[in-house]
């Protein structure tokens, strides 16, 4: 068993070394031909923008991908830097309209992206023309590599039960050398894949053929994103299903996030492009999918008829009424760690880092202050936003609707939700996001503290204070602060994961939906003393 | 304001001064030699297994102290003066107190067996007891075999932690069955299959002889009392019970006992002083209880109860219904009222017991023979609700209405296979009776005594 597992280590280990390795693979270089129609789809106006392409990817030279993007990148700088110059020259000249023309040529949109188009079509090489023994060399031996690894636990954890045996002895979940290198590589995949695509596009290649049986068209980043996702989430939860396979909860509430990823975020959006339909994640509830206001989205809805309404519909509706009333009955829990997909990542691959949130009153303090401060930026963002689409004007008091939404589109929706929100799952523990930045959370949170059924009750005076409980809090709850109070834990981070009760070698901890009546419960004295001494001092 | 010295930061000091400080501006100083900051003794285990890290033991992060005004003094206590109220320390220095509270704990009980004190033997109750073990029990390769002497919760819990780092273990237990002096011969039974199927060489009916040295002074092996075999071994885990640690007090004049006498209001000979957790020792004992009482809940029960008293709200100590809780290995056992085994129980007490055909579950019920009033229960594997049955006890509710509603009292989490339909048609059948299971109902839940 032990030499299934190492191999399957050594197996993973080499897929992840073919996946980062195909990334510096393939040559890129495009015909004059091809250039002219990307340009022309494009609809660039810019005189220079042609020849400075030309001159940098047209060529029988074989450019890797950072040559091909780094000339691509220069083309349009220098585009961009005679049109500015010109703008700069009639502008001093008082000329006004002639500097107004000179807009119209300059070219808009992120330089990578534009760079990642260009590679996408024209790309040669290991990925792009074998991908099918691509993708098993890296996604293949990295899924049974990862499964061989992960499989003989059934029989290696010995009998069923909370096996936690080890976790703060290994480097991997100890913040040791290997929680730090994994930190490493998720940060740099993270700021990969927002900020530089066209750096990845060989990975793209590899899912080129699912995207296509899928929605028909080839695959851009997000697709590869929404691909690795489901790969990652399925073979992690089978993690899941071993180290708990005691626990009806776990194994229920592994198997619904899995489904909602691979369903709702993955196959169904990818199906209604098929049909021509907008791409939407059903599940993905306001404001976490914080664009759904954007004007942009909402003309694409409205373009396309009654089921964009419908979808325009549904997600108001979602926000409004389905999330309360569902959080009323079974806390925020049904959607953060049933339902959602970051929730469902940080629930698979983030389980073995869970034991390294913080539970010190200062990051409670810190993880207040931020995540209310993410709820009133997407409000006041998705104010500008709908302002904007109902008068028209680009500019509320002064700011302009685009630049809010870039800010937030760049610092919440990219840095704060990938880059941090995943990247540090071994240094902060898994629920970075949905702790600190997540705005549906605190929204959520709101409700489940003030109006809900929901709580972890605590049993008695059973508690004994061991801490298991807190060490295994992902949200970072010091639960035993509860606990050992003999109090119920209502708390407006808690996802209702149900480890603190699993873990809970005294059996003093019950995820359950209540009558509201008791469901707070303050106690200085717990229940095993003297019950006239217990009502005296309780009822302080 | 008085100044209230406490000597242990155990549980119930620690408990005791907690209190204190949300009732009263006195000052308090909590004195232990053990460590600087309070920690439960109960995740001990969980640090050596690497669940957790010793920080994740503490319960306060360590600014707490300063700003409740509980000040720590770490020192090893030697003598207490009475007359002169005064602690003196190991390195001769002083602390003067108004009012002293002794809640020392206690230590490893050793019977004197040879080779008790060698290197590689120890305990499983101080945080010293932990470093030690990670000295002389790092790994396998290190520790060849551990043989732990004596068959309780701690025995047990020493030796699951000893198998997570893959240790051979020897278990030497002097009953026949595991803690068969507590548990009901189903139960005892059921953890004797448990311990073995966690690889664990246990041997029942057997008593240590001695623990042989080697030249350097180092444990090497230990004979068996019964049948003289030798087995090698680089630890051995004392766990033969526990023993009030009150021997600093031995000059004091404060009465002492097998641990340090007290009254009903915590209260020893001397005014001023009192000995609350492991170490107090009841003049008489409360209801079935022991005289000793070395139970983590009621350290903290004495504790709430004894700040009452030095605030001025003279409280005499009066636990509830008795009520505990352990977990051997993946087993998780909780009881409430009082469930003896076959050897202590009494005339009038009978049981109905009920057991998973495949799974390490079982109930144990102990009910009155005459009257049918519920007694206590044992629960192996099953979470059940503290309240609901803190409840039917002080009710003396009968054993069929235990069995009526025991839907009400699981606590199992959501989703777990329930077994009420079963235990109650296992009861209907014994004894002719027709018991409908009532579904949960919140407000019987909820409901007040």
């Amino acid at each position: 068993m032990k030499l299934i597992k190492q191999s399957g280590l050594i197996i993973f280990l080499a897929g992840l070394t073919f996946f980062i390795a195909t990334v510096f693979t393939g040559s890129f270089n495009t015909t004059q031909t091809e250039l002219d129609t990307f340009i022309k789809e494009k609809g660039y106006k810019s005189e220079i923008i042609k020849d400075e392409l030309s001159k940098a990817i047209v060529t029988e030279d074989n450019l890797n991908i950072f040559e091909f993007s780094s000339g691509v990148i220069n083309a349009i700088e220098t585009s961009n830097n005679h049109y500015d110059a010109l703008i700069a020259k009639f502008d001093a000249a008082k000329n006004w309209d002639e500097k107004g023309k000179q807009f119209q040529y300059k070219i808009f949109g992120k330089p990578h992206s534009i760079s990642f188009e260009l590679a996408k079509r024209s790309g040669k090489g290991f990925a792009a023309d074998n991908t099918g023994l691509a993708w098993f060399l890296t996604f293949g031996l990295g899924i049974i590599g990862a499964l061989l690894f992960i499989v003989p636990d059934v029989i290696l954890l010995g009998k069923p039960g909370i096996k936690n045996d080890g976790i703060f002895l290994n480097a991997a979940t100890n913040r040791g050398w290997i929680g730090w290198f994994t930190f490493i590589f998720l940060v740099t995949f993270y700021i990969l894949l927002y900020f530089y695509p066209d750096f990845i596009v060989n990975w793209v290649y590899l899912v080129d053929p699912i995207s296509k049986s899928l929605s028909g068209n080839p695959a851009g980043q997000w697709f590869l994103y929404g691909y690795l996702y489901c790969v990652v989430m399925t073979v992690m939860a089978v993690r899941m299903y071993i180290k708990y396979r005691h626990n009806k909860y776990q194994i229920l509430r592994t198997t619904s996030v899995l489904f909602f990823q691979i369903v709702f975020a993955f196959l169904i959006p990818e199906i209604l492009v098929r049909f021509e339909k907008p791409w939407y994640d059903f599940k993905n509830a306001f404001p976490l999918d914080y664009d759904f206001f954007f004007k942009w989205n909402l003309d694409e809805l409205l373009a396309s008829g009654g089921f964009g309404l419908f979808i325009l519909v549904w997600g108001v509706v979602l926000t409004i009424v389905v999330v309360p009333v569902m959080v009323y009955f079974f806390g925020k829990r049904w959607y953060c760690s049933w339902v959602c997909g970051c929730g469902g990542l940080a629930e698979t691959l983030g389980d073995p880092y869970r034991q390294n949130s913080s539970k010190t009153l200062l990051s409670w303090r810190a993880e207040r202050i931020i995540i209310h401060s993410v709820l009133v930026f997407v409000l006041v963002m998705t104010g500008f936003a709908l302002y904007t689409f109902f008068s028209g004007a680009d500019t509320v008091l002064g700011i302009k609707t685009q630049t809010i939404q870039d800010i937030y589109g760049f610092l919440i929706g990219a840095i704060f939700a990938g880059v941090i929100g995943t990247g540090f799952y071994p240094i902060f523990g898994n629920r970075v996001w949905c702790r600190f930045g997540c705005p549906l959370a605190a929204y959520l949170g709101f409700i489940q503290r003030f109006k809900s059924r929901f709580r972890i009750t605590t049993n008695g005076g059973q508690c004994i204070s061991c801490g298991n409980c807190s060490t295994y809090c992902e949200q970072g709850i010091d639960v035993r602060s509860y606990a050992q109070k003999g109090e119920n834990i209502v708390r407006s981070s808690c996802v209702g994961c149900g480890v603190c009760s699993a873990v809970c070698p005294r059996g003093v901890l019950k995820l359950e939906n209540g009558p509201e009546d008791g469901r707070i419960n303050p106690t200085e004295i717990l229940l095993g003393n003297d019950v006239d001494l217990m009502d005296l001092v309780n009822q302080k | 304001m008085k100044h209230i010295v406490i000597i242990g930061n155990g549980i119930s000091g620690v408990t005791a001064a907690r209190h204190i400080r949300k009732n009263s501006d006195n000052k308090i100083t909590i004195v232990s030699a053990e460590t600087k900051y309070f920690f439960s003794r109960t995740a001990l285990m969980y640090v050596y297994m690497g669940h957790m890290k010793f920080e994740h033991t503490q319960p306060y992060e360590n600014w707490f102290w300063k700003k409740n005004r509980i000040e720590l003094r770490e020192g090893f206590v030697s003598k207490v003066d009475t007359d002169k109220k005064e602690l003196e320390f190991k390195d001769s220095s002083t602390l003067s107190y108004d009012q002293l509270i002794i809640a020392t704990g206690s230590k490893p009980n050793k019977f004197g067996w040879p080779g008790q004190d060698l290197d590689g033997t120890l305990g499983m109750y101080h945080k010293q007891d932990l470093e030690k073990l990670e000295k002389y029990a790092p790994d396998n390769k290190t520790c060849k075999r551990a043989v732990i002497v004596g068959g309780g919760l701690i025995g047990i819990e020493l030796a699951e932690m000893l198998r997570s780092r893959k240790i051979p273990v020897t278990f030497l237990v002097r009953e026949d069955s595991f803690w068969n002096g507590v548990l009901p011969a189903q139960e005892s039974e059921m953890i004797n299959k448990h311990i073995k199927e966690h690889h664990i060489d246990l041997r029942l009916s057997t008593n240590l002889k001695e623990i042989k040295s080697d030249e350097n002074g180092r444990v090497k092996s230990i004979i068996i009392e019964e049948t003289g075999e030798e087995i090698p071994c680089n630890v051995v885990g004392l766990t033969a019970g526990v023993t009030p640690n009150i021997d600093l007090l031995k000059e004091s004049g404060i009465e002492l006992g097998r641990g340090v006498k007290v009254n009903r209001f915590l209260e020893t000979n001397i005014k001023d002083i009192y000995a609350i957790g492991d170490c107090a020792e009841q003049h008489e004992a409360i209801g079935q209880r022991r005289n000793i009482e070395a139970v983590w809940y009621t350290g903290r029960m004495m504790g709430e109860t004894l700040a009452q008293t030095i605030c001025n709200n003279k409280t005499a100590y009066k636990p509830g219904h008795w009520f505990n809780s352990a977990k051997f290995l993946d087993i998780e056992y909780q009881t409430y009222g009082w469930v003896f085994s076959e050897k202590g129980k009494q005339e009038n007490e009978a049981y109905f017991q009920w057991q998973h055909p495949t799974e390490n579950k079982c109930i144990t019920i102990s009910f009155d023979k005459n009257t049918n009033n519920f007694l206590g229960i044992n629960t192996f594997g099953i979470r059940m609700r503290h309240e609901i049955f803190d409840k039917w006890l002080t009710e003396n509710k009968s054993i069929e209405h235990v069995l009526e509603f025991l839907a009400d009292a699981n606590f199992d989490p959501e989703f777990f296979k329930l077994h009420e339909a079963e235990i109650l048609a296992k009861f209907n059948n014994e004894n002719n009776t027709n018991i409908q299971l009532k579904k949960k109902s919140w407000k019987r839940i909820f409901a007040k005594v």
